[in-house]
């Protein structure tokens, strides 16, 4: 029995890692939210807009190292990300030029505009191959590790080691950035509190005055900074590679869904609720109960519920219990 | 029905892009017949899956994005009904991982019912979660011996549980079973769309597309990682078909002078010979289906699918159950989708669960439909042949503008190296922008809905 490796054991295998997935796909999932609760639609290119996002901030990575400029211990890609964004707000607002402005005008049914938006996102993603190839790109540079499982080791005298990747706090603390912003802005602005009455009843919003044009173009906006960002973040946490961002899709609808659709509340708290049942079901148990239990209890196998390639049925499963039980989600999202 | 001019037109425009295939190498076309009727076959293929999906979305407006689970199934029905049984592998744990599935089902029958019988509150939820998670480890136990004793059967060659081929060793002479995989590829993806539908279709339609997409990808995990199952990432190879070997052709006296009679050398008749098969084959299929998705528009029924699609509100005040009607044609499509898959894994003669993407399995089938024209089967069948020869064209075509853009540029300029990859890249683009452009300007598609 020794409960302080269990704890540190969990920490290294099932916290850090939940959270930073977790806010990755908090913040995924707050776009799909946006797009959503504005503009009426689950949206199937978010995933390759945040691909496209990722290839265009790694590119302006690569061109900082070699123009030698470098944040220290932080990785560059930070650098380069406002750079990303630009881009992906461009890109996003010239689909929805090109593109979605003609059926918005039509008022076309919500499943036109998700069938609309898998054509966009052949061309997104075709976009993304070739702007940056379909290879597995590695961009996280600088300081690899914060607290390395072995220095920690030395430091406490612990059997267990904790590590923390830089990646993974960065994550963290953008996220909270990220969202604080958000809150800010949509609670407390003008433009904000437009957006929110715009989403809560189109009619009504239009009446007293607020030019919908300039909603959705500050909409596409915050999409493309959310999308990049969490593109980003998950691209320096683990790698980038086109089309495991359009994999990506699954986890992050079923965030939205999971936390109640339209609202951005519920968008963070279901990226981590599928983020940690990924995590805590396909973990494989042994070390932590072994510390924990007797030794006359201790496992035989992995006690692993599920492999970890059984990771999409997990938030699947939990996407189908929420829909069945609790359609609007676990806060009041919308339901029509 | 009777076509018009219009459609005339288009069915022979088509046709003629698979004979330029086939008989001219001037531009992009390859000018081998064996290329073109081997494009020919996975249009038909293609041509089937669009006609399920068709009949989903034209039909009744149901919008399914997991195809690819549904063709993926049907794969794995070949495999299980055209291999041989692997021998040993019942008695090693065959009938314990039976009865382990037994188990997990009864699980979840057991609780729905017990659900059904108690009243709502703290004792019904803590009853259902005893139930499950009790049932689960009972199933985990029962069911990973099962495959334990499976897989340590000659690993590196089977390691599954085999098929239904009585054949045993020559079980390649017995090609008909083959045949026989298709049908029940159907009733495999019939099956797993019964419990989709039962769990999805109260749904609104993009929650109905999330499932589904979900679906396929687990379905796809279960025969990327059951190796017991499918021999997963490692793939079943060497499935019997139902036409004859090339070698055994070459070797028949008969067919080489029958082939040398037409001025041919044995290898490319063999060749040929086979394509030509499976061509006829799969025409049969699907002109079998067609006439049966022809008949059921035009029927009772079919008005009635098309008057819920138009109005359900409407459709259910006049006393048509919509829940059930949806369900029953979302099996009926997702069983054709699996016919086809157990057909294309017929024809690659392997199973390879990696080489299943939505883009290719899903999506694409989508632009078919789409392009063709949604609630018509011909302009599905159409949209099907045409769409895939672009899938296949659009490489070469790449290639070509590639040259011609960079004719003449130092090859390792950033443009020429990105261009000198675009080949590969330029499908996706391309059949994104073939999807748009007719969705914005035509979107009843080539061959609209009467």
């Amino acid at each position: 029995m020794d409960y302080l490796n269990a704890l540190v054991a969990l920490a290294n295998f099932v916290i850090v890692p939940g959270l930073a997935y977790g806010a990755q796909l908090a913040i995924g999932a707050l776009g799909v939210t946006m797009i959503y609760g504005v503009l009426r639609f689950s949206n199937f290119a978010h995933g390759d807009t945040m691909a496209f996002g990722t290839a265009i901030t790694i590119l302006f990575t690569w061109l900082f190292q070699s123009w030698g400029i470098s944040l220290g211990p932080l990785p560059t890609a930070l650098l380069a990300l406002p750079f990303g964004i630009a881009g992906c707000a461009l890109l996003v607002l010239g689909t929805d030029r090109v593109v979605y402005k003609f059926y918005r005008a039509q008022k076309a049914k919500p499943v036109i505009l998700v069938i609309v938006s898998l054509g966009v996102m052949f061309v997104m993603n075709g976009i993304v191959r070739f702007v940056i190839g379909v290879r597995d790109i590695n961009f996280a540079d600088g300081e690899r590790f914060i607290i390395s499982a072995r220095d920690f080791k030395e430091m406490t005298g612990l059997d267990e080691g904790l590590a923390i990747k830089t990646t993974q706090m960065i994550t963290v603390v953008v996220a909270i950035i990220v969202m604080a912003l958000l809150f800010y802005f949509l609670n407390k602005t003008r433009t904000g509190k437009s957006m929110r009455a715009f989403s809560d009843n189109e009619d009504l919003a239009l009446l007293s005055g607020i030019n919908p044009e300039r909603v959705v173009l500050v909409t596409w906006l915050i999409v493309a900074a959310l999308a990049t960002t969490a593109g980003v973040l998950y691209g320096l946490d683990k790698s980038f590679k086109a089309f495991t961002y359009f994999q990506l899709l699954l986890p992050i609808f079923a965030s939205a869904i999971v936390g109640g659709i339209g609202n951005p509340v519920g968008a963070i708290a279901g990226g981590f609720t599928i983020a940690f049942a990924e995590v805590t079901i396909t973990y494989a148990w042994k070390k932590v109960l072994t510390y924990v239990m007797p030794e006359s209890l201790e496992p035989d196998g992995l006690v692993q519920l599920l492999s970890t390639d059984y990771k999409f049925a997990v938030s699947f499963a939990i996407l189908i219990i929420v829909l069945l039980f609790k359609p609007t989600g676990l806060f009041k999202g919308q339901s029509i | 029905m009777s076509f018009s001019l219009r459609n005339t037109f288009l069915v022979l425009f088509v046709a003629g892009l698979y004979v330029l295939e086939g008989t001219t190498d001037f531009w992009i076309f390859s000018g081998s017949p064996d290329s073109a009727l081997k494009m020919l076959n996975f249009a038909l293929i293609s041509a089937i899956m669009a006609l399920g999906v068709n009949l989903q979305w034209g039909f009744a407006g149901l919008f399914n994005v997991g195809i690819m689970g549904f063709v993926a199934l049907g794969g794995l029905a070949a495999v299980l009904i055209s291999m041989p049984p692997t021998e040993g592998a019942m008695a090693a744990g065959g009938w314990r991982v039976l009865l382990g599935l037994v188990m997990g089902a009864a699980t979840i029958v057991l609780t729905v019912l017990v659900r059904a019988k108690m009243p709502a509150g703290t004792a019904r939820v803590l009853a259902t979660i005893i139930l499950l998670v009790g049932g689960f480890f009972l199933f985990r136990w029962v069911f990973d011996g099962g495959v334990e004793g499976i897989e340590a059967i000659n690993p590196a060659l089977f390691g599954n549980i085999g098929g239904l081929n009585f054949g045993g060793e020559n079980y390649k002479d017995y090609g008909w079973m083959a045949i026989v995989a298709w049908p029940v590829g159907g009733l495999f993806a019939a099956a797993a769309a019964w419990v989709i539908g039962k769990t999805a279709l109260g749904l609104r339609s993009d929650y109905l597309a999330i499932a589904t997409l979900g679906i396929a990808e687990i379905i796809l995990a279960v025969i990327k990682n059951e190796d017991w199952l499918s021999r997963g990432v490692k793939n079943v190879t060497g499935l019997p078909r139902p036409v004859p070997y090339e070698i055994d052709l070459q070797n028949d006296p008969g067919f080489t002078e029958k082939a040398a009679s037409w001025g041919l050398d044995p290898m490319t008749a063999s060749t040929l010979y086979v394509k030509i098969g499976y061509s006829l084959l799969f025409t049969v299929f699907l002109i079998a289906l067609l006439w049966l998705a022809q008949r059921a528009l035009s029927s009772p029924w079919g008005r009635m699918m098309r008057a819920i699609r138009d109005n359900e509100t409407a459709a259910e005040a006049m006393g048509k159950d919509v829940t059930a009607r949806h369900l029953q044609i979302f099996i009926l499509g997702s069983a054709i989708c699996g016919i086809a898959g157990a057909m294309m894994v017929t024809i690659d003669g392997q199973l390879t669960p990696t080489t299943y993407q939505p883009l290719r399995f899903t999506f694409l089938i989508w632009v078919m439909v789409i392009v063709g024209g949604s609630g018509n089967n011909f302009g599905a069948v159409l949209g099907g042949f045409l769409v895939w020869w672009l899938w296949v064209m659009v490489e070469p075509l790449g290639l070509w503008i590639a040259d011609v853009t960079t004719a003449g540029l130092d090859p390792t300029n950033w443009f020429a190296i990105r261009m000198s990859e675009f080949g590969a890249h330029m499908r996706l683009l391309t059949m994104g922008i073939v999807m748009l452009l007719v969705l914005r300007f035509s979107p009843r598609g080539l061959m609209p809905e009467k």
